[in-house]
C-alpha cells in the first residue's frame, strides 16, 4: 500500500522550493520520498543525504529504506553528532 | 508502548566488572603496553597557527641512526571518501589533512611529519632535523576577525554551504542553518517585555584525564593490529583504512581501557601516523601524546558568539524568540553550532522564532565533539535570557519555565512532535526539593537552568554465550566509558534470570564484536542495551527449544519464569529446569548456545535536565565556590542507579569548570599560552561540594526498559546555573565566560564605581 506521507521541510530548506514548507508525498519508503522530492525539487538533491529524518517523531540519523506508514508526518531534520 | 514490569536486576547496584583492575591499576589504558621490537613514535608540530608548506625535507632525519622511518602528509594517499565517523558523514580529506598537513599548517601544533626510531629521545632528535619551509599567513583566532570582509581565507574553495547570498565567494563560513516558525515580528510586538543580550564563550577542552596513545603494527601480509584508546574502535578501522590505503579486513582495532573521551576519541589523530610508520619500518610503532599536544591538537569545542532576544507577557508566556549563533568549527568545517540552534529552544513552547547558525572556521584546533555538542553554549545564552525574563516579571525562574514547558504532542522545534518527555515532572520535582527553598548566606546566590539533548541510537551488536556451568558471557563494541559493562550485564541477566554476578560483560575488538558503533550520544545503555537484551531473548529462546528437546516435546509448550523453563502441564516426570541445568546438556542437545542480536536504533528520545546552583562569591578578590549543586534529570530507566549518578555528577563537574575558569588562551599570533592543567584550570574534587542528584524516570517508549540515554544533558544546564547564580550574588549579568577571578573582581568593582541613582 503506498502511504501518502506529509513532509515537512527545515526553513533553510525553502528558499529553494519557492517557499513550500509543507508536501504530501506519495511514498512506502523513504528512498521512493527522497525520490520524489529531488525530481520536485531539483535544488535540494544533494542536501537531502545531509538529513536525518524523523517519522511520526522517531527520529533516523540514516533513515536507509524505513517504511513509512498510511499518513505518516515526516520531518526532515539536520544530523546531528553526539559526544 | 513500554509497559510498567517488575525487575529482579535492573535499578540495582552491583559492583562494575572494570571495577577492581581499575583501581588496583591492572586495568591495561592506551600507553600501556610494550610490543616485541617496538620502535616509538614522535609528531612535528607546526610551529605556527596559519602557513603555507613550501617544502618538507627529511633527508637528514632519515639519517639519523636509530630512526627507522619518517613519514609527512604526501604519504598518505589523499582520499575523497567519507565514513559513518560517529553520527555524521565525515570527508576523510579533511581528517586525513588533519592528521598530517598536506599543503597549509592551519593551527599552531597542526601535524606536519612524523619520525620512529628506537627510543623517543632519537625520534624527537630526528624530528628536529626535519627542514620544514614555511610561509607564515596572518592568523584567525576568533570569530570576528574570521568574518571580516578582509579576512584570510583559510580553505580557497570554502563556500557557504546553505547560504542564499554571496555563496560563490571564498568564505570563512563553511555553513549556515536556520530554524522558524511563526511571525516573529508579530510575536515580539505583542511582548510586554523583551530581554535582548550577546554572549561569548572561550574554546574549551574535555579534559579527559588519559592523552590519546596507541600502538600499530603491520606485517609484510599488509595485516594490521592498532591498539588505542577510542570511544570507536570501528571508526578508527574503517578511518585508518581509508587514510593509509588498507581494507576494513586488513586492520584489527582493539580499544584499550578509556581514561574519558567526552566526545574527543572518537576521531583519528594518531592511528593513522603510527600504522603508516609501522607499515614503512616493519615493526611496530608506538606514540603517546603529552599533555600540550593533546590541548593544541586535539578535539576542543567551539568558542563562541551567541545572540539572543525573547519577549514575553507580563504573565511570563515566551511569545518571540530570535537568536543567531556562531561557533569557531577549528581549522576545518564542522561545528556543532546546528545542533546548537536545535538545542536553544527545545524545552519551550515558543509560538514564533527565528533562529540562524554559521558554522566559522579559524587557525584553532578542529572541534571534536564535546558531550551534547553546542548545547551548553546555546543554553548559556537562552537560560540566562529566560533568567532575566524571571527578573524583569518577578516571577520564580521555574515557574516562568513550567508556564512554557514543552510536553508529549507538542512540537520540538525542529519539526517533529515530542513523544513522552519528563520536562513538566522533572521542573515539579525540582520545585519542590528542599535546596530550592534553602536560605542563602552572606555572598551567596541560586542559579536554575534546564538543559536539552537528543540521545543517539544507530548500530549495535552484542552476543550472549551461555556457559556449561549456566553463567553466560555478553559481548558488544563499544569501549566501557561510564559503567556500561555492568548496564550490559544487568540487562542479560534480567532476560537469562540469572544472577548479575554471573555474567561476565565484555568489550571487543573489531574482529570480535559486531559492527557497533561508537560510545557516545548517550546511546550505549539505549541501543547496545536494546542489542543485548535481544541478544539475551535468543539465548532464552534456545534454551527454551533445548528444554523441549529434554523433555521430547514442542517448544511453544515450554513455558519461561524466572530463569526456569516450565514443562507443560501433565508432563510425566518433568519438573522445571534452570538455566545452569539446560546448559549443562548443550553438547547433547545441539550444541553450544549463543544468543545474538544487530539493530539499527532511532534516536532515543530527547532527555532534559534542570539544575540548581548555590555559589558565593568573595567580593574582595572575584574568587567564587559551589556551595551547593543539585541535578534533576529525566532518563527514562535508570538500569545501574549508580552509574547515572555518576554521569550526572560529571557533566556538572565539567560544566562548573567551563563556568568558572577554563578557556583557551591565545597570543596575538594565535599560540595557545596556556597548553598545561596548571594554566588551564579544572575543576578537581577539592573545588566543588557533593553534587546531589535526584533520578527522574519517564519511560522511553523505543526501548523495552524505557532507558533513555544519561550521559550528556548534565553538563548542559550547568553553564547558566552557575551565571544565573553569579547574577543572584552578584547583581551583574555576566555575558561572557569564564566566570574567573579576575573577570568577576573587574565587573564588582565597575559596579561599585557607578554611582547609584537616586
Amino acid at each position: 500500500m503506498i502511504a501518502v506521507a506529509r513532509v515537512h521541510l527545515p526553513s533553510g530548506l525553502t528558499r529553494h522550493t519557492g517557499g513550500v514548507e509543507t508536501i504530501d508525498v506519495d511514498a512506502a519508503r523513504v528512498p521512493d520520498l527522497f525520490a520524489a522530492l529531488r525530481d520536485r525539487f531539483p535544488q535540494i538533491a544533494d542536501r537531502l543525504e545531509e538529513m536525518a529524518v524523523a517519522i511520526d517523531g522517531e527520529i533516523y540519523a540514516d533513515p536507509g529504506y524505513q517504511p513509512l506508514r498510511a499518513d505518516s508526518e515526516v520531518h526532515l531534520v539536520p544530523r546531528i553528532a553526539g559526544g | 508502548m513500554t509497559t510498567p514490569r517488575d525487575f529482579k536486576y535492573v535499578g540495582t547496584r552491583p559492583i562494575r566488572h572494570d571495577g577492581v583492575d581499575k583501581v588496583t591499576g591492572r586495568a591495561s589504558y592506551g600507553a600501556d603496553p610494550a610490543w616485541p621490537g617496538m620502535l616509538h613514535g614522535f609528531v612535528l608540530r607546526s610551529p605556527h597557527a596559519h602557513a603555507r608548506i613550501v617544502s618538507i625535507d627529511t633527508k637528514a632525519a632519515e639519517a639519523v641512526p636509530g630512526v627507522h622511518a619518517v613519514i609527512t602528509g604526501k604519504d598518505l594517499p589523499e582520499t575523497t571518501a567519507t565514513i559513518a565517523l560517529g553520527e555524521a558523514a565525515i570527508d576523510l580529506r579533511d581528517i586525513g589533512d588533519n592528521v598530517l598537513a598536506r599543503t597549509k599548517a592551519l593551527y599552531h601544533g597542526h601535524a606536519v611529519a612524523a619520525v620512529a626510531a628506537t627510543t623517543i629521545d632519537i625520534a624527537r632528535q630526528a624530528a628536529a632535523a626535519i627542514d620544514v619551509v614555511y610561509e607564515v599567513l596572518e592568523p584567525v583566532t576568533g570569530i570576528d576577525r574570521a568574518i571580516a570582509a578582509d579576512a584570510p581565507i583559510l580553505h580557497p574553495a570554502l563556500r557557504t554551504k546553505g547560504a542564499s547570498a554571496d555563496a560563490g565567494r571564498p568564505t570563512n563560513i563553511a555553513s549556515r542553518m536556520e530554524l522558524k516558525r511563526g511571525d516573529v515580528d508579530a510575536g515580539f510586538a505583542e511582548a510586554d517585555v523583551v530581554v535582548e543580550r550577546e554572549f561569548r564563550t572561550p574554546m574549551v577542552h574535555q579534559g579527559y584525564i588519559e592523552p590519546h596513545a596507541c600502538i600499530a603494527r603491520c606485517g609484510e601480509d599488509g595485516r594490521a593490529v592498532v591498539w588505542c584508546t577510542t570511544q570507536g574502535p570501528f571508526v578508527v578501522r574503517d578511518a585508518c583504512a581509508a587514510i593509509v590505503g588498507l581494507d576494513s579486513a586488513n586492520v584489527k582495532v582493539v580499544p584499550s581501557e578509556i581514561g574519558g573521551g567526552f566526545g574527543g576519541k572518537i576521531v583519528v589523530y594518531l592511528e593513522p601516523i603510527a600504522l603508516a610508520l609501522a607499515r614503512r619500518a616493519q615493526r611496530p610503532v608506538k606514540i603517546v601524546m603529552g599533555r600540550d599536544e593533546v590541548f593544541r591538537a586535539t578535539g576542543p569545542t567551539s568558542g563562541s558568539k551567541v545572540r539572543v532576544k525573547l519577549g514575553a507577557k507580563r504573565d511570563g508566556t515566551i511569545v518571540a524568540a530570535s537568536a543567531s549563533l556562531w561557533y569557531e568549527a577549528g581549522a576545518y568545517a564542522g561545528s556543532p553550532v546546528g545542533a546548537g540552534a536545535m538545542c536553544m529552544l527545545a524545552a519551550y513552547k515558543i509560538p514564533n522564532f527565528f533562529v540562524e547558525a554559521y558554522d566559522v572556521v579559524v587557525n584553532k584546533p578542529k572541534v571534536a565533539a564535546y558531550r551534547a555538542p553546542g548545547s551548553p553554549i546555546a543554553a548559556f545564552a537562552m537560560e540566562s535570557a529566560v533568567d532575566e525574563i524571571a527578573r524583569e516579571l518577578k516571577i520564580d525562574p521555574i515557574e516562568v519555565r513550567l508556564r512554557n514547558a514543552n510536553a508529549e504532542g507538542d512540537r520540538a522545534p525542529y519539526g517533529p512532535k515530542y513523544g513522552p518527555i519528563g520536562l513538566t515532572e522533572m521542573l515539579e520535582t525540582a520545585r519542590a526539593h528542599p535546596h530550592w527553598r534553602a536560605p542563602l548566606g552572606a555572598n551567596q546566590g541560586r542559579g536554575f537552568a534546564v538543559g536539552f539533548w537528543f540521545n543517539a541510537g544507530m548500530n549495535s551488536s552484542a552476543t550472549v554465550t551461555l556457559n556449561a556451568d549456566g553463567s553466560a558471557a555478553v559481548v558488544t563494541g563499544n569501549p566501557d566509558i561510564g559503567g556500561t559493562r555492568a548496564a550490559q550485564a544487568i540487562m542479560a541477566a534480567e532476560e537469562l534470570g540469572i544472577p548479575v554476578e554471573r555474567v561476565r560483560s565484555n568489550v571487543g575488538d573489531t574482529d570480535g564484536s559486531g559492527f557497533t558503533d561508537v560510545t557516545g550520544g548517550s546511546r550505549v545503555c539505549y541501543a547496545t542495551g536494546m542489542a543485548v537484551i535481544r541478544a539475551a531473548e535468543d539465548a532464552r529462546e534456545q534454551l527454551r527449544a533445548r528444554a523441549a528437546t529434554i523433555w521430547n516435546v514442542g517448544k511453544d509448550a515450554v513455558g519461561w519464569e524466572d530463569g526456569r523453563a516450565i514443562p507443560p502441564a501433565g508432563t510425566e516426570k518433568a519438573s522445571p529446569l534452570t538455566v545452569a541445568e539446560i546448559a549443562a546438556k548443550m553438547t547433547h542437545t545441539g550444541g553450544p548456545i549463543v544468543g545474538r542480536a544487530s539493530l539499527y536504533a532511532p534516536m532515543a528520545g530527547p532527555a532534559f535536565g534542570a539544575h540548581i546552583c548555590d555559589l558565593e562569591v568573595d567580593p574582595e578578590t572575584g574568587r567564587s565556590r559551589i556551595v551547593r549543586y543539585t541535578a534533576f534529570q529525566d532518563v527514562g530507566k535508570a538500569v545501574h542507579p549508580s552509574y547515572v549518578e555518576g554521569q550526572m555528577q560529571g557533566g556538572v563537574a565539567q560544566g562548573i569548570g567551563w563556568a568558572l575558569n577554563e578557556e583557551y588562551i591565545y597570543s596575538a599570533d594565535g599560540v595557545m599560552e596556556n597548553a598545561g592543567f596548571l594554566d588551564y584550570r579544572m575543576p578537581v574534587a577539592s573545588d566543588l561540594p557533593m553534587i546531589e542528584t535526584v533520578i527522574v524516570e519517564v519511560a522511553n517508549p523505543l526501548h523495552p526498559y524505557g532507558v533513555r540515554g544519561v550521559g550528556e544533558v548534565p553538563i548542559v544546564p550547568p553553564l547558566a546555573a552557575v551565571a544565573n547564580a553569579m547574577r543572584d550574588a552578584t547583581g551583574i549579568r555576566f555575558t561572557e565566560l569564564p566566570l574567573s577571578p579576575p573577570r568577576v573582581l573587574e565587573a564588582i568593582e565597575a559596579a561599585a564605581a557607578v554611582p547609584v541613582e537616586a
